[in-house]
């Protein structure tokens, strides 16, 4: 029986409010930078939440055709340009034959939300009553799958995922577990999400987990904090390049780490309110596959969304799994920059994971200001920590009690 | 502008295309205008001149002459069932 197949990440791709790419969105996650600040899109006056970590300074036609638009939703062309990134990073070139071994996988947690909200808004508020035929195509959750595999001529796998906020660490734990298995060579896999409409603000802001953000907005999200005041919604899109690793050795790939374990689960308990048990099931089925014990890991970025019901029992998960470690293992929101940018987070947190090893530094939890009694282990506060790091993980704990984690690991 | 500049007009729009790209006698295929694109060319029309275009000729138009002739009987209110049979490439149903 041949050997198990490895799987080695060979580029990264991103496109979010923190950075445009891939090192500068690592380089202001080091420096504490947040992103978030007043919406600038469209007028948010009316709302009493009105910042959001947006990707800022972005105009479309710098990057597209005009009629290749007319097909993009927004969410779309975040995951185009991460994409883009990602395999240009990793300077592979394909043979005819090679085509249907590549393949591509996303995560969504809304969609081409801002074309459903445009469409609403014509039907609803103007009276319309017909929709330009773009409309499917542009909005489907699936679009943005559909349109990396056509630019890049992926003709393998191609799948879309849709688990809210884990969605892009399921998207990319699936595409590990297809090259894996045998099912294809390469896949380009993350998420990406655009969610900065007036509708999907309005839904969030009556949840009542949403920081206020008064004052200094790019403080607004401040996880494990005493102080914190909730979540801040974020955009953008992470796309990176999953390779079979003796394909990746044999063209001499640069490998940015090895990803080794992926673990889910479902609280099955409530809609909204996560459980301890759930995530310590996907936590310890990560672990399980990547044949790692909880002390040899040294960073998790944590799903940490800045909500005191996260914050609280995500700490508590982690002491579960990792008993005495938890105080040891350094452990980091970079939501606190990036904000929660829903099906996209997943994705930029494994690859801010991944370059933490890379980097030998890991990205701090920014805008941490008091020490909370219920969140006392290290969340790497303020400043970014140089070290060498082996093994990471990367939590996502979705509405739903859907619940995904990642490992991945240093290569030497 | 009559029918046939105003089509040319909007073509050119949807199609994100240079003015005097379009012609009467271009074809969709010629213009690289493919299914997708035709039924938003359709729906674009029927805002700009406040008509329906029945389904059968709609998903049916190959031509620029096409969509004038079509668009000139519809806004006329002529009956349309021979070019409904012509683009479809059968004969007219025989008229009783």
């Amino acid at each position: 029986m041949p050997g198990e197949r490895r799987v080695v990440i060979t580029g990264l791709g991103v496109f979010a409010s923190t950075g445009k790419n891939a090192d500068t969105f690592f380089g202001n996650l080091l420096q504490a930078r947040s992103a978030v600040r007043r919406i600038s899109q469209w007028d948010p006056s009316s709302l009493s939440v009105q910042i959001a970590a947006e990707v800022a300074d972005y105009n479309p036609i710098d990057y597209f055709p005009r009629k290749r638009l007319d097909l993009l939703d927004r969410f779309t062309q975040f995951g185009l340009l991460a994409a883009r990134e990602a395999l240009a990073a990793s300077g592979i070139q394909f043979t005819e034959e090679e085509r249907p071994r590549f393949g591509v996988v996303m995560g969504t947690g809304l969609g081409g939300a801002v074309t459903f909200d445009n469409s609403y808004h014509s039907l609803y508020a103007k009276g319309e009553t017909r929709l330009p035929p773009f409309t499917i195509p542009k909005a489907m959750y699936n679009a943005v799958t559909a349109q990396i595999s056509m630019e890049f001529g992926a003709q393998g796998p191609a799948l879309a995922v849709s688990t809210a906020c884990s969605s892009s660490t399921h998207a990319i734990g699936e595409a590990f577990h297809m090259i894996k298995y045998g099912t294809a060579d390469i896949i380009l896999a993350g998420g990406s999400d655009a969610p900065i409409t007036y509708g999907t603000l309005r839904s969030w802001e009556s949840v009542r987990v949403l920081a206020p953000g008064n004052g200094d907005p790019s403080r607004a999200c401040r996880p494990f904090s005493a102080d914190r005041e909730g979540m801040v919604i974020g955009e953008g899109a992470a796309v990176l390049l999953l390779e079979e690793y003796e394909h990746a050795r044999r063209r001499g790939a640069q490998i940015y780490a090895e990803l080794t374990g992926y673990g889910m689960s479902s609280d099955a308990g409530h809609i909204t309110q996560p459980s301890v048990m759930g995530p310590a099931r996907a936590i310890r089925m990560a672990l399980d596959e990547a044949g790692v014990n909880p002390e040899e890991v040294d960073y998790i970025n944590a799903h940490g969304t800045g909500t005191r019901l996260n914050d609280v029992i995500e700490t508590q998960v982690i002491k579960e799994v990792f008993k005495s470690h938890a105080r040891h293992v350094a452990i980091s929101s970079t939501k606190s920059m990036h904000g929660h940018a829903m099906g996209a987070t997943g994705a930029l947190e494994l690859t801010a994971a991944a370059m933490a090893i890379g980097h030998e530094a890991m990205p701090p939890t920014a805008n941490y200001a008091q020490p909370d009694p219920e969140c006392d282990l290290d969340y790497v506060p303020n400043q970014a920590r140089e070290q060498t790091v082996h093994v990471a993980m990367s939590n996502s704990f979705a509405f739903g009690g859907l619940n995904a984690v990642l490992l991945v690991r240093r290569l030497d | 502008m009559n029918i046939q500049d105003r089509v040319i007009a909007i073509i050119s729009r949807e199609q994100r295309l240079e003015p005097g790209v379009v012609k009467p006698q271009s074809t969709f295929a010629e213009l690289g205008i493919d299914s997708l694109d035709g039924i938003n060319i359709l729906f674009a029309l029927e805002q700009e001149f406040k008509i329906q275009i029945p389904d059968s000729i709609a998903q049916n138009m190959r031509s620029v002459s096409q969509v004038v002739e079509a668009l000139t009987r519809v806004i006329e209110g002529k009956d349309i069932a021979d070019l409904v049979a012509l683009v479809r490439g059968t004969d007219p149903a025989p008229t009783t």
